[in-house]
């Protein structure tokens, strides 16, 4: 009886292995960076949050990012304050994801060395307020790290921030948002 | 026999688990502790400080206005005939740790402090329910001896005001804060009054839009401590933040814009119509 037992767990666990196994390649990182710059004739405005978590799938070219507002760093300790207090509003809408996909996957090859370009597209959420976003990412492959580049603007109404008349103009209504962060292939 | 049976079936679930945390978003969040911030909009909450400090190598200039009786009618233009100011600053030698000082037209007086944040409120790794603060003042009245044929002791123009600033932020909006308080003054004016002088301090602040806040604050002198005519101060402001600048607006009893001063010489009584309006503007400057 036991016998049987033991070879139905082996079979089960064999299985589920086979399983993930091949469901797998997925890269990821917990310290991928965020930079976000917003240029006025008045005043220059950047932060930058190095720890952002993403991770995208080989297979389906799924990507996804989820960001903490906090976790965002200025050099000015006011502004930081006023980010999170008054713009971002941090405490009820403490984090920011995106989720899509990398459209040309199949022309990224991880197991060769190179540089890479592909589209990227998906939905970024912001302050409960989802919006189409699209760019194209530059990827290097090397040495089984994959760095992935990409940049693009967003206007902070369209994800009601809202500007007060006296500061709107040291604020741009085109922020560029500039993202690098380096996979790994997930092991687990 | 059994524990292999176990350990397969934890290999297969763990293999499982992993399977399903593809989607990224659903893995738990690393620990970390999450600080609280921004419990008052500056470091007054209205007369008295607040446990905010100034950031390393910031310096937030301060400039304070309390204007005569609103009971001066129009004849003084609801006091603003009268006027006593202070003009001084907060300096960050780090985050934590601001030194500060300031003249006033009261008793032309000279203040300086040392304020250290020892504790943050937290959640995450680290649970602390408050934020805490100590500061100590020390003051400086350089007005003439009233006597100056008798001996005169440079320590009588001294007063110190030691506190300890502990406040929560209970939710978004609202924060309170208790500051118990010790004032010591090298002279009084007769034994029969004390030299030091223990009061309690209320500070609560309602967030009324992200950059306008209501605050309210009192300190409650312990009684047989003070001379009969003198009164607890009472102040109601707002708070306006219009991104480098914030401008506190409010009505009180006292004249003074020092610790030792609204703490223990307030005499003006709210019941009376004695209330003053007053202002005060902080801008900060970055080093």
């Amino acid at each position: 009886m036991n016998k049987i037992i033991i070879l139905f767990a082996a079979i089960v666990t064999l299985g589920f292995m086979a399983f993930t196994n091949h469901s797998g390649g997925v890269y990821k990182t917990n310290t991928g960076n965020i930079n976000f710059f917003s240029h006025t004739a008045v005043e220059d405005i950047a932060a930058d949050n190095h720890k952002v978590k993403t991770a995208f799938e080989n297979k389906t070219g799924k990507l996804q990012f989820s960001v903490l507002i906090k976790d965002f760093e200025f050099p000015k300790a006011l502004m930081q304050e006023h980010f999170n207090e008054n713009y971002m509003e941090s405490t009820t809408y403490p984090k920011s994801t995106f989720t899509g996909t990398i459209d040309k996957m199949s022309a990224v090859n991880l197991a060769k060395d190179g540089t890479y370009k592909s589209t990227i597209s998906g939905k970024l959420t912001m302050k409960d307020v989802t919006k189409d976003v699209s760019t194209i990412a530059t990827f290097v492959v090397k040495g089984g790290v994959v760095n992935a580049k990409a940049s693009f603007t967003i206007n902070p109404t369209d994800y009601h921030i809202a500007i007060p008349k006296t500061v709107a103009p040291k604020i741009s209504n085109e922020i560029k948002i500039s993202v690098d962060a380096d996979y790994t292939h997930d092991t687990k | 026999m059994n524990k292999i049976l176990i350990l397969l079936f934890l290999i297969a679930t763990s293999r499982l688990c992993v399977a399903q945390d593809l989607d990224l978003l659903d893995e738990p969040e690393v620990k970390t502790t999450d600080y609280t911030t921004a419990t008052f909009k500056t470091n007054r909450v209205v007369n008295g400080h607040s446990i905010e400090t100034v950031a390393k190598n910031e310096f937030d200039f301060k400039i304070s206005h309390r204007f005569g009786f609103l009971s001066g009618g129009p004849y003084d233009m609801f006091g603003l005939d009268q006027a006593t100011m202070r003009i001084g600053g907060d300096y960050g030698i780090t985050d934590n740790l601001n030194v500060g000082l300031g003249r006033s037209t009261v008793d032309k007086t000279y203040d300086g402090f040392v304020k250290y944040k020892f504790l943050k409120q937290s959640t995450g790794v680290t649970n602390m329910p408050v934020t805490a603060t100590w500061i100590s003042h020390m003051g400086i009245t350089t007005l003439k001896w009233p006597q100056p044929d008798r001996k005169n002791y440079f320590s009588s123009r001294l007063h110190y005001t030691h506190q300890l600033l502990i406040a929560r932020k209970i939710t978004e909006g609202l924060s309170i804060q208790l500051s118990p308080t010790v004032v010591h003054k090298n002279i009084v004016d007769s034994t029969k009054f004390k030299n030091d002088i223990f009061s309690l301090g209320l500070g609560v602040r309602q967030k009324l839009t992200t950059r306008t806040t209501l605050n309210l604050e009192c300190y409650y002198v312990l009684p047989n401590q003070l001379e009969a005519d003198k009164t607890n101060v009472l102040s109601v402001g707002f708070d306006i933040e219009t991104g480098g600048h914030v401008f506190q607006l409010f009505f009180t009893n006292s004249s003074g814009p020092f610790e030792k001063a609204f703490i223990t010489d307030t005499k003006a009584k709210w019941l009376d119509g004695n209330i003053r309006f007053g202002f005060n503007i902080a801008r900060v400057f970055n080093f």
